[in-house]
């Protein structure tokens, strides 16, 4: 079996590497990627009310974080310097990453586990495509995408009470940071997802990481201490929403957070690609 | 009723096997707990009377820690998914056949769940607890340390027979999961997780009181923490034992319509 798993590895970092064409490599995954979107929609299509109902689930605990907002709001002005509305921004924030995370990433890393313990990876390191493209984008959750909307109006309401409208760079640089906050909820989950290739009981992870996402639409200013710095610098989940609402309302005291977000982002990343290839060096399949 | 016993034996056996499993959730757990806590502090700090609706600080941080006890002994986790798959399954025909009641054998399971995951969850949240100890409030006398394990108890049925009927739907519909977390959803509100219920207006919180959710968790920690005391306490526990009284028979009610409907698919 082993030497099985050696020559999948061969076809997939053949792939990789021998391939000269980068403009045509790059047009060639879009297309695969636009077949992947069809797929999804086909099959979201053969449950319609399921679908429906899945995103009045989302729409539901979206509301609950909004109603503990305004209690919270209803016995005090302030969370250290943050008002109602920005913390409803960013809330909404929060909550328009993780939605665009579930959408692309959440049911396919999370299916990860699945493919390992049963073997199936053998047929998607057969295929001629990148693994981990194929293994991070395999499916796309359609409902991610209206609750991410949904997210985007009550940003946009709660700027509307704030009276603030922020300037073209500020759009443009918290989209950017919405993207790079989607990056690293994706990676850091791959990380994760990758100790299945050691331990095969890695079911409990997904859970675990929802965990996380409840830190991440708090206001930093409300934390100290080791608390703090272990979720700022090592996971850096006081960042990921935060950074990107700073720039929107304004609240960005020094560009030092910025630059502290983008390097720990492109961290993480180099690090889920080098864990990424030692743990598929691991892989000898199911069943061997 | 030895049958019974045996049911519960099988299921504390069969629990043991998730025991690290359960042990790494109740310390990832402690996360969002430590976050929240500090939320409250941050707001506080800012605070120079010292009193959020009538709650001091000490308080408020015992509030949500006797929540995670509270929940670690009472709540549903996996109880509901697995009676929604044997009826989808087939499972339940053989219930049919034996002379073991589905909900009695299913009360049993749930309490062998609860009993290994609190045995596990107890040594994380004890240090977390003993670290906040400057914190955490105990119950102020005896009679509420009696009226919050009474009131444990009711909670505890409560919660498993609002988890019961729920997964019960199972025998009209071939997809439970989004109604389960929709009334998780109202329920994780109404029913005091994510903030005491006296801190929302006071309208609301009374109209709140003429549903069962706030005897689901949150009337246990009020009497811990003695915000209700003397008659009260027992008062409110006659209203949480008739809550579970109108659940029992909707359960039965509704298991008895959903056996007749049943059509054994796959049994």
């Amino acid at each position: 079996m082993s030497d099985r798993a050696q020559m999948t590895k061969g076809v997939s970092a053949g792939c990789q590497e021998n391939d000269p064409h980068s403009a045509y490599r790059v047009s060639r995954y879009l297309s695969l990627y636009a077949a992947l979107w069809r797929n999804s929609v086909i099959r979201e299509l053969g449950f319609k009310v399921n679908f429906l109902m899945w995103i009045v689930v989302e729409g539901l605990w979206f509301a609950l974080q909004l109603t503990f907002i305004s209690v919270l709001y209803l016995h005090t002005e302030h969370i250290g310097s943050w008002t109602k509305w920005q913390v409803v921004a960013l809330v909404g924030a929060s909550h328009l990453i993780q939605q665009l995370f579930t959408a692309i990433f959440l049911t396919n890393l999370a299916a990860l586990s699945e493919h390992i313990r049963t073997g199936k990876l053998d047929f998607m390191l057969l295929l001629p495509v990148n693994t981990r493209f194929l293994v991070s984008f395999r499916q796309v959750d359609l409902g991610g995408f209206v609750n991410a909307a949904g997210a985007l109006c009550v940003i946009g309401y709660a700027l509307h009470r704030l009276n603030h409208v922020p300037g073209l760079t500020q759009v443009a640089g918290f989209l950017l940071f919405v993207l790079v906050g989607v990056l690293i909820h994706s990676s850091l989950m791959l990380m994760l997802a990758a100790t299945s290739f050691w331990t095969v009981r890695a079911q409990g992870i997904v859970w675990g990481y929802y965990n996380l996402f409840n830190i991440a639409r708090l206001p930093d200013e409300a934390f100290r201490g080791l608390f703090k710095a272990v979720f700022t610098f090592v996971l850096p989940m006081l960042l990921v929403s935060n950074v990107p609402v700073k720039m929107l309302v304004d609240k960005l005291s020094s560009p030092l957070e910025m630059l502290l977000l983008l390097a720990l982002a492109a961290l993480i990343c180099a690090a889920s690609e080098l864990l990424w290839r030692i743990a598929l060096r691991r892989y000898t399949s199911a069943s061997s | 009723m030895g049958k019974y016993w045996h049911v519960l034996n099988l299921g504390l056996q069969n629990t043991m096997v998730y025991r690290l499993n359960f042990l790494f959730r109740a310390t990832l757990g402690l996360i969002p707990l430590m976050a929240i806590i500090s939320v409250w502090r941050a707001i506080y700090a800012d605070k120079p009377g010292g009193q959020v609706a009538s709650y001091e600080l000490a308080q408020m941080i015992s509030y949500y820690l006797v929540i995670t006890i509270v929940d670690a002994l009472t709540a549903v986790t996996e109880d509901d998914w697995q009676i929604a798959a044997d009826i989808k399954d087939g499972n339940i025909s053989q219930f049919l056949l034996k002379p073991l009641d589905y909900l009695a054998y299913r009360f049993c399971l749930f309490s062998a769940g609860r009993l290994v995951y609190a045995a596990f969850a107890v040594v994380p949240t004890a240090a977390f607890i003993w670290l906040l100890r400057d914190h955490f409030v105990l119950p102020p006398d005896a009679a509420s340390a009696a009226g919050f394990v009474v009131s444990l108890a009711l909670t505890a049925m409560l919660q498993f027979l609002f988890s019961f009927t729920l997964a019960l739907l199972a025998f009209w519909v071939l997809e439970v999961a989004t109604f389960i977390f929709i009334a998780f959803a109202f329920e994780y509100v109404a029913g005091g997780h994510l903030f005491p219920l006296d801190l929302l207006p006071p309208a609301v919180a009374g109209a709140l009181d003429y549903t069962p959710f706030p005897y689901m968790l949150f009337f246990p920690v009020s009497v811990w923490l003695g915000r209700v005391s003397g008659e009260a306490i027992w008062l409110g526990v006659l209203v949480q034992f008739l809550w579970v009284a109108a659940a029992y028979a909707v359960a039965r009610g509704v298991w008895r319509r959903g056996i007749r409907k049943y059509s054994a698919v796959g049994g």
